[in-house]
């Protein structure tokens, strides 16, 4: 792992936030950010409210998903997770990932989904992935591709396969453009080798046990396309120009934090990104947000409406919202905690871990 | 009027109905219609609107058609290869014209 502490092991390129110090790694001073937008129509609540739509509360917890860790092999510019190799404090522990288990026991969740960081980095991963398969849920893997040809990782593909655990990668474009400017240079012709690797595993090929996914984010401050309309296009594309064949396609809005608001200030864009999500608004889009149906767990234990909440630090709304002391019944009465980064889900298609949710 | 065009003008587009409402919504129906999904895909009618607004020079569908062929997954280079096709046809129509000089040159030149 990259040793940022000892003046030995020599200078490093420090990318994520926290470790250049940065004041946008600290999640009040983002929401703080986002808050200070002159934007007519900025009250997410409100929005809800002129829609007609109740405030928004679970429906149940569908998909238990565990943020194992913002340790990652690579700083893209867009992560709102602030991930990077620098981040090996934030992994989750055995103990940690037992108490999850133990939570998920308690659900009637029918998909773990493992992100991260790169959540094959966390030394625990396979044998979380084991006990849910044990458990008969379904596992999801959320990789950056890249980690697949790290050496100590050559043997992933097969032991995902093998579990029937879905891949769901990140891809911005099927051509290379778009992909290395926001994930770095060279990430667009690794994903491919990953991709092909993951093929030459099963994955991709129809196989309900072997089901590829790209996921799709913006590369710049515009919305996510419709995944119905360009699913089949990036098929075709990637077929014709790679021979790589995958499963499903989903699209989903880059959310206004970490990196990609920094990205946002930086390039000047903010105030035009922020006002594109507001008049983007779909009542549509709410009923199949994810904060109605996941539940998120950070590397430390602490609960969270989504993912985008649990890097904002806005912890679900319970008594003791920790995963050693899980309590459904308060969970499924909790309302989920909105701000105005929540205009990123609603925002045309409608956005989530599961690609557009209209 | 400081300038002829200001962003701003782009998103208040709707008010165009203020002087005729009627008008206004049959315009826009028509509009929305036309780039709705049918035998060309919706990116496929962004991407020949991108086009077009080069070609007729519009700052607000230029605006507008960029986002729109990005937001439904075109890059750079795709948009820039539209471009060049109306590039191509505007050219085009200039020198095609060069056959009716050509035709006088050759009927009155020796």
């Amino acid at each position: 792992m990259l040793d940022l502490n000892s003046v030995e092991a020599g200078p490093k390129r420090a990318t994520s936030l926290r470790s250049r110090r940065s004041p946008l790694a600290l999640p009040e001073e983002q929401l703080r950010i986002l808050d200070g937008v002159d934007l007519a129509g900025g009250d997410f609540d409100r929005a809800l409210e002129g829609a007609g739509l109740p405030v928004l509360r679970p429906a149940g917890v569908e998909v238990f998903q565990i943020n194992v860790g913002r340790l990652c092999n690579m700083t893209c510019r867009h992560c709102h997770v602030d991930a990077g190799p620098d981040r090996v404090r934030e992994n989750m522990d055995r103990a940690t990932i037992d108490a999850c288990l133990a939570a998920l026991d308690r659900t009637d969740a029918h998909t773990v989904d493992i992100t991260g960081g790169a959540p094959e980095l966390n030394p625990h991963f396979r044998y979380l992935i084991d006990a849910c398969v044990a458990r008969g849920r379904h596992v999801i893997d959320r990789c950056n591709l890249t980690v697949l040809l790290l050496p100590s990782q050559r043997d992933l593909p097969a032991f995902l396969a093998e579990r029937g655990v879905e891949v769901v990668c990140s891809l911005p474009h099927y051509r290379q453009r778009n992909t290395d400017a926001q994930r770095g240079d060279g990430t667009y012709d690794k994903s491919l080798r990953a991709l092909r690797l993951l093929n030459e595993a099963g994955y991709g090929w129809g196989d309900p046990r072997r089901v590829l996914t790209l996921m799709a984010n913006p590369a710049g401050a515009f919305l996510a396309g419709s995944q119905a309309a360009m699913e089949a296009e990036w098929k075709r594309e990637m077929a014709r120009l790679h021979g790589v064949t995958f499963d499903r396609l989903f699209c989903l809005n880059n959310m206004p934090i970490a990196r990609f608001l920094e990205w946002l200030l930086e390039s000047g864009n903010l105030q035009g990104y922020m006002e594109r999500l507001t008049a983007a608004f779909n009542p549509g889009a709410v009923a199949g947000l994810m904060c109605r149906n996941t539940l998120s767990v950070s590397w430390d234990g602490r609960l969270f409406d989504c993912d985008f909440n649990q890097m904002l630090e806005l912890e679900a709304d319970v008594e003791r919202p920790h995963v050693r002391d899980f309590d459904p019944g308060a969970l499924a009465a909790r309302r989920v905690v909105t701000a105005r980064h929540c205009f990123g889900c609603t925002a045309g298609n409608g956005s989530s871990c599961g690609g557009s949710t209209t | 009027m400081d300038t002829y065009y200001k962003p701003q003008h782009l998103h208040q587009f709707g008010e165009i109905a203020e002087g005729n409402g009627p008008l206004a919504k049959k315009f826009f129906d028509y509009y929305g219609a036309v780039f709705a999904e049918g035998a060309l895909t919706e990116r496929e009618k962004c991407l020949i609107a991108l086009a077009v607004a080069h070609t007729i020079q519009c700052p607000y569908c230029i605006d507008a058609y960029t986002t729109g062929s990005l937001e439904k997954g075109a890059d750079l280079e795709q948009m820039t290869e539209a471009l060049h096709v109306a590039t191509a046809i505007r050219g085009g129509a200039s020198l095609v014209h060069g056959m009716q000089m050509l035709e006088q040159v050759r009927k009155k030149g020796m």
